[in-house]
């Protein structure tokens, strides 16, 4: 592969992970995932996170539109307890392979 | 007394309870000086003529009444306005494009276009960012500010950023192919020349203050161990 330039690091979002989807002991709600978004440990820290768009992104044998990648776009609803994990909610419901995967934490919608 | 001078009137009748007042009816009369009125009058009540009502115009019964009631629209009095600037986006102010082509670059803040979106420069020298507009979620503003003050923003609004409507080619079969691909790529040089003009002034007051052209030469990023929700911009 030829790179034209070495792309600068240029890391706009916050690595987080999914833990799984919304549930009690025995029972799911695969509509709403958890998410541990990392350096963020407690409720307060939450508020800053809440809105923002998140991607979970995976690869796929087959081209779409021209690339192996594909995404799951999403937000950030809501604290989930008190030790900084989050509830979001995806345009579609995450697959149960992405649970310990990585997600993308955008800082967008922006309010600073 | 001029009636411009007088007090707004307070109640005659102050309530008990809500809904209950402390005068009757008949009591009520005399105190609004209703009797006053009359007598004055000769014993009625001073009545004034009706106007005489204008005489309708003739409407012909209408030829086709429709089967079921049409629905009336609701009223809509909203106004369009742009989106409410952020009080930390001022013009000059330096911010950071989130995402999109430029993401990561900061970028000089020069006003706020009728649409909402906000107009943007690199300047074009220092990193590559064109006049350009931005949407205001899109970006981070800093508490860093560039002199803007010899800039002309003027002539730019969000019909200078539009998609030019090309003029509809004949169809001819031989020169179909041909003229198609000629005049799409080029930026035309009215648009340069602006870029020019624009960031003239701009480069002038950046170049100014230490560091300022390799700060905005540089691209943000996120590094290991930054919180975003800690970070102060």
């Amino acid at each position: 592969m030829v790179k034209e330039r070495q792309g600068e690091r240029c890391r706009l979002y916050t690595r987080g992970t999914i833990l799984g989807y919304k549930r009690s002991k025995s029972n799911q709600y695969p509509n709403t995932s958890l998410v541990q978004i990392e350096n963020v440990n407690t409720k307060d820290e939450v508020s800053w996170y809440q809105g923002k768009k998140m991607a979970y992104v995976y690869k796929a044998k087959v081209k779409k539109n021209g690339s192996h990648y594909r995404c799951i776009w999403g937000k950030v609803t809501r604290p989930h307890g008190n030790t900084g994990i989050v509830r979001a909610k995806f345009k579609s419901n995450l697959p149960p392979k992405s649970m310990g995967s990585r997600v993308r934490v955008f800082m967008y919608p922006s309010n600073i | 007394m001029a009636p411009k001078d007088r007090k707004p009137h307070v109640s005659r009748n102050p309530d008990l309870i809500r809904g209950v007042g402390k005068y009757s009816r008949s009591k009520m009369y005399h105190k609004r000086g209703l009797w006053a009125i009359k007598a004055k009058n000769g014993g009625a009540f001073p009545k004034h003529e009706k106007k005489a009502a204008d005489a309708a115009p003739a409407v012909k019964p209408p030829k086709f009444y429709p089967a079921d009631d049409i629905k009336k629209p609701l009223v809509n009095k909203r106004k369009a306005r742009p989106t409410k600037l952020r009080a930390s986006i001022t013009p000059g102010t330096v911010l950071i494009i989130l995402a999109g082509r430029f993401k990561g670059k900061r970028v000089v803040f020069l006003k706020q276009l009728t649409s909402g979106l906000l107009l943007v420069t690199g300047p074009f020298k220092i990193n590559g960012v064109p006049l350009r507009r931005v949407n205001q979620s899109y970006v981070i503003a800093t508490s860093t500010k560039v002199d803007v003050s010899g800039v002309n923003v003027e002539k730019f609004d969000d019909k200078y950023f539009g998609k030019k409507v090309e003029k509809k080619t004949k169809k001819g079969e031989g020169e179909f192919f041909e003229a198609e691909k000629e005049e799409k790529n080029t930026l035309p040089q009215d648009k340069k020349d602006d870029q020019k003009s624009v960031d003239a002034a701009l480069i002038a007051s950046i170049e100014c203050v230490p560091d300022l052209k390799s700060y905005l030469g540089a691209r943000f990023s996120l590094k290991a161990g930054m919180k975003p929700h800690e970070l102060v911009f």
